[in-house]
């Protein structure tokens, strides 16, 4: 592993290789105050391929996910050792900004949390606040398109976003993330508060999402893993509660031939 | 689950019905008791009121300094003196000195005749309270007063309402029949605007810093309980703190004297811009609670999603946070505000003037209020100021009324608006 001088920009250089993933974790440890949530995490993302996280609650999914775009750090006494490293730069650079960062890591959540503002403005602020200086209403069209959401929303674009059926808010919620240009997005079980039929029309939006955007998403749902994933990240919790990664892969491979005993009972349903 | 087993886990019927009619009997016991509370409570209230409204409505019986047959022969009331008469009488009659000043506000052969005879009532017939009644002797109780009256030569009983148009517009006066409470009003209102420039963006800022910004650490934490000791700290401590800060160390500054240059001032420092920060320092902690209870209302998801998009912490609480606990925060702070509008013992401390007549005309002047005007009639022996400070205990009551009910308007409306931009 070798890390890149600091520079603002982090650009992204390398080919879509192995050689060079967009992310990569190095040894991560995080904890909240005394208590070690995970230990020893290293993985590596590729750019433009979807990674699941699954295992059992509690045992670390969203804490990894949420420290890569550094959401950990609004979490008072949250800390973490090792490395995460994004594009080869280190993003605990004491110099790097959480606030840039996340404009180019985008983060989807569990639960549909669209502002209480208007459809439009909820894709248009982000953009704002972050300096966008092209066409507003072409923005706010093309991100509603790609989260394929335009033909139902665009009569009533100046309507309250909360009037969306929760299916809805969610595609919202991933137009809103696309509409600041992010490279990756987190998805933290993005389809569990929501019924099949919207869960369906989310995991066919994930795929068509994976040519462009970089996607990791944490699943309950060993179903949606297997279909949607490219490589998956089998969690599991010592006795400790502190959370590891017991296996990580291809995802045929974790799912049809896992290495791991407890990954195969895991994803057979035995326990989780 | 079979019944047997049933009987097991709950015992016969008749054990299930002992213990359901024991269970009943607990909920109906503890309903009488919240009902009886509320009943009391009520019955206080009512009890408030009526005392009030009783002193502000009643009889008064007067006695005129001059009678007005003395003035026209045969005329034992002014309203039946001709347009002539009034005029004859208030140029014979008024002396040289008010006649000027009558004059020189409106001339006499401009007013109207009930001004006139508002005019003569004033300053030559003199009418003069011997006794008051309130509502209820009024009503029920009538032989009393006929009887107070055939014992007090030239004693006539009127039906008064304390609380009329010249009560409102009214200064101070040593006469309970002119005197009125605009002075006081005009006070209330300009130390309840120093209050709110100077408590509300500080409360506001603090409640901010505290939950959005302040670390959890150990002095954040003494900090916090601070404030929460400091809400209940008795007023009059307050007053003092006032007292020694505002009025006395801060003089130059609260006199007007740095800023303005005003020399001669009388005020010393006693002044509404002393009254207002004072009364700005005692509600300082209740908007800050009040404040970061609003921000705690607002959902972490919705801070979330603004940090996911990279909003910086200003651009989240000034964006998000802040619209969605405006309504709160809004409320909070008038509700706070009718406290302060309400404060006596902090105002009397500080040295609140007892008798003025002149309208503040800054924050720089001498002052009085509402509630202080009330403690100072309600204090005097007779009567008649009894029936002031009712009077002014009513205006007061409309007042903090109007406050609260704009409170309750302003949240729902705010509430609407959310709900339909949402
Ligand atoms: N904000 C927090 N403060 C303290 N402990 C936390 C916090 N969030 C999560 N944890 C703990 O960290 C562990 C991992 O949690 P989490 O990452 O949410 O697991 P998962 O997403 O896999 O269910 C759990 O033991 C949880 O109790
Ligand atoms: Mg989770």
């Amino acid at each position: 592993m070798s890390v890149k001088a600091y520079e603002v920009n982090m650009p992204f250089v390398g080919a879509k290789s192995a050689e060079n993933p967009i992310i990569e974790m190095k040894d991560v440890d995080i904890y909240y105050g005394d208590f070690q949530a995970v230990k020893k995490i290293s993985m590596e993302i590729l750019e433009r391929h979807i990674t699941a996280f699954i295992g059992p609650s509690g045992c670390g999914k969203s804490t990894v996910l949420r420290s890569i775009n550094r959401m950990n750090d609004l979490i008072p006494n949250a800390r973490l050792e090792g490395y995460v490293l994004f594009n080869g730069y280190d993003l605990y650079d004491e110099r790097v900004d959480p606030v840039l960062i996340r404009r180019r890591i985008g983060m989807v959540f569990q639960k549909p949390n669209p502002f209480p503002k208007s459809i439009y403005e909820n894709i248009a602020w982000g953009a704002r606040i972050n300096g966008y200086k092209g066409d507003m209403d072409e923005l706010v069209q093309t991100s509603l398109q790609s989260a394929a959401l335009w033909d139902e929303v665009k009569d009533k674009l100046k309507k309250g976003a909360l009037q969306l059926s929760g299916g809805q808010q969610q595609r919202l919620c991933i137009a809103r993330a696309l509409a600041v240009f992010p490279e990756i997005i987190l998805m933290d079980e993005p389809a569990s508060a929501l019924d099949p039929i919207a869960t369906g029309r989310i995991e066919e939006l994930i795929l068509d999402l994976k040519t462009k955007y970089t996607i990791i998403i944490v699943t309950h749902n060993m179903g949606q893993a297997s279909r949607l994933s490219d490589y998956t990240a089998f969690f599991m919790v010592d006795e400790n509660r502190t959370g590891y990664l017991e296996e990580f892969g291809d995802t045929e491979q974790v799912f049809l031939n896992p290495r791991n005993k407890k990954t195969e009972e895991y994803i057979s349903g035995k326990f989780g | 689950m079979n019944s047997m087993n049933h009987v097991v886990q709950f015992g016969t019927e008749e054990d299930v019905q002992v213990l359901m009619e024991k269970r009943r009997h607990n909920g109906t016991l503890w309903q009488a008791v919240f009902m009886f509370s509320v009943s009391l409570a009520m019955l206080f209230l009512i009890m408030l009121i009526f005392s009030v409204v009783n002193t502000t409505f009643g009889y008064v019986v007067l006695v005129n300094e001059v009678e007005s047959s003395t003035l026209i022969a045969q005329k034992d009331s002014v309203s039946s003196f001709t347009r002539a008469e009034l005029e004859q009488v208030a140029f014979s009659r008024l002396s040289a000195g008010i006649l000027r000043r009558v004059e020189y506000e409106k001339p006499i052969a401009d007013r109207s005749d009930e001004e006139l005879i508002a005019l003569i009532e004033q300053y030559i017939i003199k009418p003069k309270v011997r006794k008051t009644w309130g509502l209820w002797d009024s009503l029920f109780n009538k032989i009393e007063i006929d009887r107070y009256m055939a014992e007090n030569e030239g004693s006539y009983a009127v039906f008064r309402s304390w609380v009329n148009s010249s009560f409102l517009v009214a200064d101070q006066s040593s006469d309970p029949l002119n005197a009125g409470i605009r002075t006081a009003l005009f006070g209330s209102l300009w130390i309840i605007l120093v209050t709110l420039v100077f408590a509300f963006p500080i409360g506001v800022g603090a409640a901010i810093y505290l939950e959005e910004y302040a670390k959890d650490n150990r002095f954040n934490r003494a900090l916090q309980l601070n404030i929460f000791n400091l809400s209940a700290v008795p007023s009059i401590i307050y007053g003092l703190l006032g007292l020694a800060v505002f009025v006395r160390a801060m003089e130059p500054i609260t006199s007007g004297a740095l800023i303005l240059g005003i020399e001669d001032s009388t005020a010393n420092g006693r002044t509404i811009l002393s009254g207002g920060l004072t009364l700005g320092l005692l509600v300082l902690p209740i908007i800050i609670i009040n404040t970061q209870e609003a921000l705690k209302a607002v959902p972490d998801s919705l801070r979330m999603s603004s940090y996911g998009v990279g909003a910086t912490k200003w651009q989240t609480v000034w964006n998000h946070v802040l619209p969605a606990s405006f309504d709160r925060i809004l409320t909070g702070t008038i509700l706070a505000l009718s406290r302060a509008f309400g404060e006596t013992a902090p105002l009397v401390v500080i040295g609140a003037s007892t008798f003025i007549s002149i309208d503040p005309s800054g924050i720089f002047s001498k002052f009085t209020t509402l509630p202080t005007q009330i403690y100072q009639w309600s204090a005097r022996p007779q009567g008649a100021y009894r029936n002031l400070a009712s009077a002014a205990i009513v205006c007061l009551l409309i007042l903090l009324l109007i406050m609260n009910s704009t409170a309750i308007y302003l949240r729902a409306r705010i509430n609407r608006k959310k709900r339909l931009e949402a």
